[in-house]
């Protein structure tokens, strides 16, 4: 398991995965897309009024599923109406965003040469640029952000995580979540001057 | 957080002057996933802060459970809102004077 450096001539972040992890991460980007896609942007309607029928440009409550719920969260506490005016303008771009984010992490991952279905003792070498790397690391958030959701993972928590037999798919969860913490903070740190 | 600067007027302020005098602000709220580093990036990156800066606001983050990081016109707000999701971190928004 190695992080992201910084390469000194390019100043590209690079890495070198395993089949497996390069396997691995690409699985995450494409769960990631899949229930970015799932639960319909613009179904929500607010109302009955003719004005909220017409008005399918987006949705304006927040998403049922916690993980979509904690993706896209309600940016005016304490004024309804405000929120799901915000919800309805920005909820589309920012999950097309984050879709086509993980949609970079597998383009970036094949286009460096990982196959449909890896063998084992293959090496992927990862490069990215600047902005790729920023798409990378935003993407890398979300995919915590889904995990630790999913796992209820909470300030502190360490302890309870650890101690989990290894055979617990719980815990193989969590050392899946330290794994991609562990690639982004490499990440940053290969990127930040 | 400064208070928004007095408005010297002989008629009662009326709540839509109150509404244009008064900035907006972004909070960023703490969570138990996003990184100390990746907080101090996202600062220094998108809002164009000294890294002390962004540092002392991801610490206030993470010591105090909030903190505010911009302040300007609503509009402004909303698109710091909207970047801070888009980088996955927990932001609302409110007037600056609201407690």
């Amino acid at each position: 398991m190695s992080g992201f450096t910084r390469h000194r001539k390019s100043g590209a972040a690079v890495t070198t995965f395993t089949a497996f992890e390069a396997d691995l991460l690409r699985s995450l980007a494409a769960q990631l897309i899949e229930l970015l896609r799932n639960e319909s942007a613009t179904e929500d309607i607010a109302s009955d009024s003719l004005e909220d029928l017409l008005d399918f440009t987006g949705p304006t409550r927040e998403p049922e599923d916690p993980v979509l719920a904690r993706l896209f969260p309600t940016a005016y506490p304490e004024d309804e109406e405000a929120a799901a005016e915000f919800r309805r303008y920005t909820e589309a771009d920012l999950r097309n965003g984050k879709a086509a984010g993980a949609a970079t992490v597998i383009d970036t991952l094949e286009e460096a040469g990982l196959p449909v279905e890896p063998e084992d003792g293959l090496f992927i070498d990862i490069e990215l640029d600047q902005p790729t790397a920023l798409t990378w690391m935003r993407s890398f958030t979300d995919m915590r952000l889904a995990i630790a959701t999913r796992l209820g993972i909470e300030d502190g928590d360490e302890e309870i995580w650890y101690s989990l037999p290894d055979d617990d798919p719980r815990a193989q969860v969590h050392d899946i979540y330290d794994w991609v913490g562990y690639l982004q903070e490499t990440l940053v740190q290969a990127v930040s001057r | 957080m400064s208070a928004p600067s007095p408005v010297e007027l002989d008629e009662p302020v009326t709540d839509d002057l109150t509404q244009l005098s008064t900035p907006w602000v972004t909070i960023v709220w703490n969570d138990p996933v996003n990184l100390m580093s990746y907080v101090t990036f996202v600062f220094t990156n998108y809002f164009g802060y000294p890294r002390e800066k962004a540092e002392k606001l991801m610490l206030e983050v993470h010591n105090d459970g909030r903190s505010v990081v911009s302040t300007g016109s609503r509009e402004e707000m909303e698109r710091d809102v909207q970047a801070m999701h888009e980088y996955g971190l927990w932001a609302t928004m409110q007037k600056a004077d609201a407690p």
